[in-house]
């Protein structure tokens, strides 16, 4: 049994079919990376399976345990923890306090999760901007405030939402880095959804391509790479 | 939540305090009556701001009906005083008890119908203008003639029927803000606290770190209302007379988030320091206007009006944060000022 | 219950409620437009009021065509106000927003408390008691005229929005503030416009409430709180919800008036605005956002 598991889920916006009957398993302490052109239905497959809004069919399985339809902060109690494509600092709060309302989710102390929003903030390299407010962060250190934030809160399974989109190839390679160390220091499993391939082929042991809502080739990341229908969707069918 | 409470400021911020303590303390001792009844009126609405900027300044929920409570609470102690002799102790609980069920209720509707914002505003206003004409109908509360407790005698202090001398009701007052800041302070240091200030900064992405939206917003709403009803008790005991039209008025609503406002929304030392600004900018204003031989009608509010606009466009966060920064206190930031 | 009572009280309640659905109208173009909540608006229609008294005390002018003057006067006010001091607020949260409106409300209110003092003021016109009578219909003059008045100006604000280029560029200001920016209209200047606009049509909505009421300076909260609750029932954003949300106010706080006590007849608007704002927020012809 994976540790995520998505059944068939669907979702439509007033006639428009964003996602179609997407499955896929997320393995406990892997990474999986979900890709596809824009307006392939990522986020939306990402926001049933965080709990923004609830799939129009299908099911959602956490460590087998039905999760849609469930409110986000019961999600998150689950075991969820999510960024957002475009980042949602607590602005009048500092970098350290963001960080101690994530990890709250896991204790009621707030002097334990400001141990904790230390160690969360040293790992994403944010520990000497920890006194500063959030909305003097730049945006990739947003982004990592971001990611601390939701790491805080001890999730079983990590959502990113495109955190490399804006980053420089050596800040892209920081980031890689800091999550594969997770990954393989503390278990923590990874679901991506990412543009920037270079963090794809870097980070995911399993791939996802969706196009129009639709599943059109999933398994390891070389191999999807020169799979012509993926190809097809990004480049055009002229273009083969 | 307790831990927070012994989490002391800086020394320096610590002296200050300690020595703004001691000269409220003494107050009574020194100053005449007309200086105390001043005061008495600062630390009333010091208290009662507190109490809305729970609401606002912690949990970001906008509140312009919070006359509602001040209403309820005076008339359901009132009420209990006079006709069936209840202490206003024991009035006080009943007070408390039925102002959370009303914010409740309120804050019931609101969320689980999504109202926020303006809406949100605009239902508390709906709610209390409601109360202002029920209770102008109500003829077991005195309806529109007003409510009057027994002539109040101001020389033998009896703590437990809160009938005494003006100096009694400054201790009572005092007491009072103390623990509502007390209370803020070691809220806004906990759980809770944070969670609050989460909410109001950004309640999706709040609620995605695990935060029960609903549950929290509905803390804030109800302990709001509880305290500020203590407000309206006091009102009724000190005031001794009760009119709807008075006690529910919107002007009312308006005054109390004045000094939360201009002080600082969210801080501990707003709602302090903006009471006492303008009351004691306004009295000063009364003074010299009487001194002039002019009787004018709304200067006050209109110079609260003045007051309320410079401060939104010039210093938009209140007086304290930028006062803190120029004093020196802004290392102070863990405590929440 | 006489029937004859009832239908006059009931078209009455309609007429009055056209002069409310004026009111509103302004309301709803300003917040529909600038997004702004024009918490100034029972004040500013209060203020249009006193001046049709005085237009009526010092020239004899009857309110009816005091509408054009005091419109415009309230146009300009209501110009500067957004250009000079909403306009910075407008990226400003809206708590902030909303306080600056207070402010400018409560300088309002007190403001013509100190000029006028408490006492109530009118406009004794002369039809003041003439009623037209239709069978066993009763039909006030004024409530009449008033009505007839407010008709032709929704009307031509109606026509405004719809045909003028200037109306029709304000409509893609409200409909999407960043595609307007991109076509290049100036939407400073729209929204200023707009915010004068609607002042002006609380300005006449005033000349015509004081036909039917007599002013005092704490009209203002009363009568923001009506505005709001009307366009609330009627649909943000639908001029004709905020003509129909009047007409249903109007009807109803005479119903209420007369089938309970009358002086809680406003408890029944506060009522239908907390019901509006829990099961059908988007008001009757509004859209849901």
């Amino acid at each position: 049994m994976a540790l995520l598991e998505v059944r068939n889920i669907s979702k439509t916006f007033r006639g428009l079919r964003a996602v179609a009957e997407v499955s896929f398993d997320v393995p406990e302490g892997g990474i999986v990376a979900l890709i596809g052109p824009n307006g392939a239905g990522k986020t939306t497959c990402f926001n049933m399976i965080a709990g923004s809004f609830r799939p129009d069919g299908g099911t959602v399985t956490l460590a087998g345990r039905r999760i849609d339809g469930l409110r986000q902060d019961q999600i998150c109690h689950a075991g969820i923890g999510r960024t957002f494509q475009i980042v949602r600092p607590f602005a009048q709060l500092t970098v350290e306090e963001n960080v101690i309302v994530g990890a709250l989710n896991a204790t009621g102390s707030v002097s334990v999760a400001r141990g904790e929003a230390r160690r969360a903030l040293d790992m994403v390299g944010l520990g000497p901007k920890a006194g500063q407010m959030a909305a003097s962060l730049t945006l990739p250190e947003r982004k990592r405030l971001e990611i601390a934030r939701a790491m805080a809160t001890h999730p079983r399974i990590l959502l990113l939402d495109e955190v490399m989109a804006g980053l420089r190839p050596l800040e892209t390679d920081q980031m890689v880095q800091v999550f594969r160390t997770l990954n393989r220091e503390t278990d923590l499993t990874i679901l991506l959804i990412e543009h920037v391939m270079r963090a794809v082929m870097a980070l995911a042991g399993h791939v996802i391509v969706l196009n129009h809502g639709e599943t059109i080739c999933a398994g390891p990341p070389e191999q999807v790479v020169r799979d012509p229908a993926v190809l097809e969707c990004y480049l055009g069918e002229e273009a083969l | 939540m307790i831990q927070a409470l012994f989490d002391w400021p800086t020394p320096r911020a610590l002296a200050v305090w300690a020595a703004l303590a001691v000269c409220l303390l003494l107050a009574p001792l020194v100053v005449g009556s007309y200086a105390l009844s001043v005061l008495v009126l600062v630390l009333y609405f010091a208290y009662v701001g507190q109490a809305w900027n729970v609401m606002m300044g912690f949990a970001g929920q906008l509140s312009l009906g919070h006359s509602l409570y001040i209403g309820v609470g005076a008339y359901v102690s009132a009420v209990l005083f006079v006709r069936y002799g209840v202490s206003p102790w024991a009035g006080a609980v009943a007070a408390m008890a039925i102002c959370a069920v009303i914010g409740a209720v309120i804050g019931f509707l609101a969320f689980r119908f999504s109202i926020s914002g303006v809406y949100f505003a605009l239902l508390t206003i709906a709610f209390a203008e409601f109360s202002r004409i029920g209770f102008d109908h109500i003829s077991f509360v005195g309806a529109s003639a007003g409510l009057f407790l027994p002539v109040a005698q101001r020389t033998h202090n009896d703590l437990l029927h809160l009938r005494g001398s003006p100096v009694m009701f400054y201790y009572v007052m005092l007491a009072l803000s103390a623990l509502a800041l007390f209370l803020c302070r070691a809220l806004r240091g906990s759980k809770t606290g944070y969670y609050w200030l989460a909410i109001r900064e950004d309640q999706e992405a709040a609620q995605a770190l695990g935060i029960d939206i609903f549950g929290y917003k509905m803390r804030a709403v109800v302990l709001s209302a509880a305290m500020t009803s203590l407000g309206g008790v006091f009102f009724a005991f000190y005031y001794n007379n009760l009119f709807p039209e008075q006690i529910f008025a919107i002007n009312r609503s308006i005054e109390l988030i004045l000094g939360p406002i201009i002080g600082g929304l969210g801080t501990l030392v707003g709602p302090l320091l903006g009471a006492f600004v303008l009351t004691v900018l306004a009295e000063s204003l009364r003074s010299a206007t009487d001194a002039l031989g002019l009787n004018l009608p709304g200067l006050q509010l209109l110079f609260y009006g003045v007051c309320l606009m410079v401060v939104i466009i010039f210093l938009p966060n209140g007086i304290w944060p930028a006062l803190k920064g120029r004093l020196g206190f802004d290392d102070d930031r863990r405590s929440g000022d | 219950m006489p029937l004859d009572l009832l239908a006059n009280v009931t078209i009455g309640g309609v007429l009055t409620g056209l002069v409310y659905g004026l009111m509103a109208l302004g309301l709803s173009v300003i917040f529909g437009v600038v997004r702004v909540v024009n918490f100034a608006h029972g004040e500013m229609m209060t203020v249009a009021m006193y001046a049709a008294v005085l237009a009526f005390a010092w020239f004899r002018l009857d309110p009816l065509w005091a509408i054009l003057p005091i419109g415009v006067l309230l146009f300009v006010f209501g110009y500067i106000l957004q250009s000079r001091l909403i306009n910075p607020f407008i990226t400003r949260p809206e708590h902030s927003q909303f306080i600056l409106l207070v402010a400018v409300a409560t300088i309002l209110t007190n403001g013509m408390l100190m000029i006028f003092g408490p006492d109530a003021r009118n406009a004794q016109v002369g039809y003041a008691y003439d009623s037209f009578q239709i069978g066993p219909i009763l039909l006030d003059k004024v409530r009449v005229y008033a009505a007839t008045a407010a008709i032709l100006v929704a009307s031509a604000l109606f026509a405004f929005f719809r045909y003028a280029p200037t109306g029709k560029a304000i409509r893609a200001c409200a409909d999407n503030q960043l595609g307007a920016l991109v076509v290049g209209l100036d939407v400073k200047r729209l929204y200023a416009l707009t915010f004068g606009i609607g002042a002006a049509c609380v300005g006449a909505a005033g000349c015509l409430m004081v036909l039917l009421i007599d002013v005092t300076p704490t009209l203002g909260p009363v009568y923001t709180l009506l505005g709001f609750t009307i366009v609330i029932v009627g649909g943000l954003g639908s001029m004709a919800g905020a003509l129909l949300g009047g007409i249903l106010i109007g009807l109803s706080e005479a119903l209420a008036g007369l089938l309970l006590v009358p002086s809680a007849k406003s408890m029944f608007g506060f009522a239908l605005l907390i019901l509006v704002l829990l099961f059908r927020p988007q008001g009757l012809m509004g859209k849901r956002t």
